[in-house]
């Protein structure tokens, strides 16, 4: 049994706030015993190959950790170059808004999860 | 140029305007359809007027001169006008030389006792007039881009209907050549309408399509990729038997994309992703 | 200057940015946007056009410690541009054609670097002579692809 982790991006994150939230993130999974992680996007307006390579991270380590991460929100211009720019993001779910991100969740691990929230953002 | 030769056209620039417009009329390069007799009238003076002056100045020799360069803006503006309006290239340059051929005539009447000035300011005039004829030829080129240009813009704006099919899938129908230009416009709609309508599927239809190069391919392969990294899946139909081979025959990989050969089916396999069942009602 | 395209191309503004910390990537991101929105970039122009800058400054930041950025709002054929050099004075690029390699990286990255970055900008060029530095230089037109 485990609780799903939410976490919204709402600042254009330089390295080390980025690898910060890598660190906090992974620690937060194993304390909350999480199954589910939801990295909401949708105010990003800029993901590199430096914050793709973080995303990637994250879903890796947390399926070491038995918990699935889905990537949402992410902008159309914002998709449009990480293609351009050779990123696929292969490692990591994705979905169109949290609400579908929840529904990918349940999909994928059955619905014997409870959910939980946290908030990651502005208040770095 | 001989004084005497400016001073007489200087002179008579009203008749030989009447003239030009008369010969104009002859050649049946009026077109009164598209530009009125008054509009071609006034053009033709500016025209004129501009090149009398030209002929006059000092500096006829020079072709960097002020005088030159105002004709030369004239005749281009004049050249954009006509091709806007829908002449000819051959209307335009007739156009042009015929001012040419009514100045030849004015002065072969006046002069036609003084063999060597006549040949000499023919020879001068021709030279100025034939390098009018080739401004002349580049700006209605120009004038024609433009308006090819602006057309451009005009079918990339509306030929990229992005359909709402069902709740959560959305269908691209494209229609045309896709080249770089276009693609970027339609990825960009589809992906905006995709969050716009919170889609999780699009169907991209390439019945449309005349063909498939790899560069198109990769164009199609981009496009699934980005809905991908934003939660959407792609399916691509509309292919046709000979799209089919020309794709395996360039070694193009679309195997991790999902191809329907039928708009119908893509949407089959739409409503299997979404959970969906189509039935027919028993009718009470 | 004049670049490939035939064209004149003029200097509208200049700004340099040094470039000698972290957070100094923030910042330029920030200015390259204003550049961007000012003359009029559509959002996917501007979105390629700030990550091609922030790809690029890492690299500087990574490689050679830091360096200058020059960002300048250009216009060439009645089209105007954002233009932005990276200098820096790092150990330099060694072979240059196996650097715009796709897949090729020295560094611990994805393994894209200059390839990918190239492909979201209008135009590329590069000097680089091994221990002297490196100087990128990439050109976004308002309405290029």
């Amino acid at each position: 049994m485990g609780s799903f982790l939410l976490v919204t991006i709402q600042v254009d994150l330089y390295d080390r706030l980025a690898l910060n939230l890598e660190t906090d993130l992974i620690r937060m999974v194993s304390e909350t015993d999480a199954r589910g992680v939801l990295i909401d996007i949708s105010a990003v307006g800029l993901v590199d190959s430096f914050m793709g390579r973080i995303l990637n991270n994250i879903a890796t380590m947390s399926r070491i950790m038995d918990a699935e991460t889905v990537v949402v929100g992410m902008q159309p211009a914002v998709a449009i170059t990480l293609v351009e720019l050779g990123l696929t993001l292969a490692g990591v779910h994705t979905a169109l808004n949290v609400e579908r991100g929840m529904e990918l969740l349940h999909k994928r691990l059955g619905s014997d999860v409870r959910e939980g929230g946290r908030f990651y953002g502005n208040s770095e | 140029m001989q004084s005497e030769v400016t001073k007489f056209l200087e002179k008579n620039k009203q008749s030989i305007l009447t003239q030009w417009m008369t010969n104009l009329a002859e050649d049946h390069i009026l077109r009164e359809e598209l530009m009125s007799n008054e509009k071609s009238r006034q053009q033709s003076e500016e025209l004129l007027l501009a090149v009398l002056k030209v002929i006059a100045s000092d500096n006829f020799k020079n072709t960097e001169s002020q005088e030159h360069e105002s004709v030369s803006d004239i005749i281009s503006e004049v050249s954009i006008y006509r091709a806007r309006q829908g002449f000819t290239p051959r209307e335009t340059a007739t156009y042009v030389l015929s001012l040419k051929q009514t100045l030849a005539e004015v002065l072969d009447k006046k002069f036609a006792g003084d063999a060597r000035l006549l040949y000499e300011s023919a020879r001068e005039l021709n030279q100025l007039l034939d390098s009018l004829s080739i401004t002349t030829f580049e700006t209605f080129i120009k004038g024609r881009e433009e308006v090819i240009m602006r057309q451009t813009d005009e079918i990339g704006e509306i030929s990229t209907p992005v359909i709402r099919v069902w709740e959560g899938v959305v269908a691209l129908p494209i229609i045309g050549t896709l080249d770089s230009m276009r693609t970027q416009t339609v990825v960009e709609g589809l992906l905006q309408e995709i969050v716009a309508t919170g889609s999780s599927i699009a169907i991209l239809d390439i019945s449309g399509v005349p063909a498939v190069d790899s560069l198109v391919a990769q164009h199609l392969i981009k496009t699934v990729s980005a809905a991908r990294l934003m939660g959407a899946e792609c399916i691509i139909s509309g292919i046709r038997p000979e799209i089919a081979q020309t794709i395996v025959h360039l070694g193009i990989d679309l195997s991790s994309i999902k191809t329907k050969a039928t708009l119908a089916s893509a949407l089959k396999l739409a409503f299997q992703m979404l959970n969906l069942e189509v039935r027919r009602g028993e009718r009470k | 200057m004049s670049g490939k395209g035939g064209g004149f191309m003029v200097t509208l503004s200049k700004d340099i940015i040094e470039i000698t910390r972290e957070q100094d990537v923030v910042t330029l991101r920030n200015r390259v946007k204003e550049l961007a929105v000012k003359i009029g970039m559509s959002l996917l122009g501007q979105t390629k056009l700030i990550t091609a800058a922030s790809e690029l400054v890492r690299n500087m930041l990574r490689y050679a410690g830091g360096g200058k950025v020059t960002l300048e709002v250009v216009l060439r054929d009645k089209v105007t541009g954002v233009q932005l050099t990276f200098a820096d004075e790092g150990p330099g690029i060694a072979d240059i054609r196996l650097a715009m390699q796709d897949g090729y990286s020295t560094g611990k990255s994805l393994g894209l670097g200059l390839p990918g970055t190239k492909r979201l900008v209008n135009e590329f060029s590069i000097q680089s002579e091994v221990g002297k530095g490196t100087t990128i230089t990439v050109i976004r037109w308002k309405n290029g692809l």
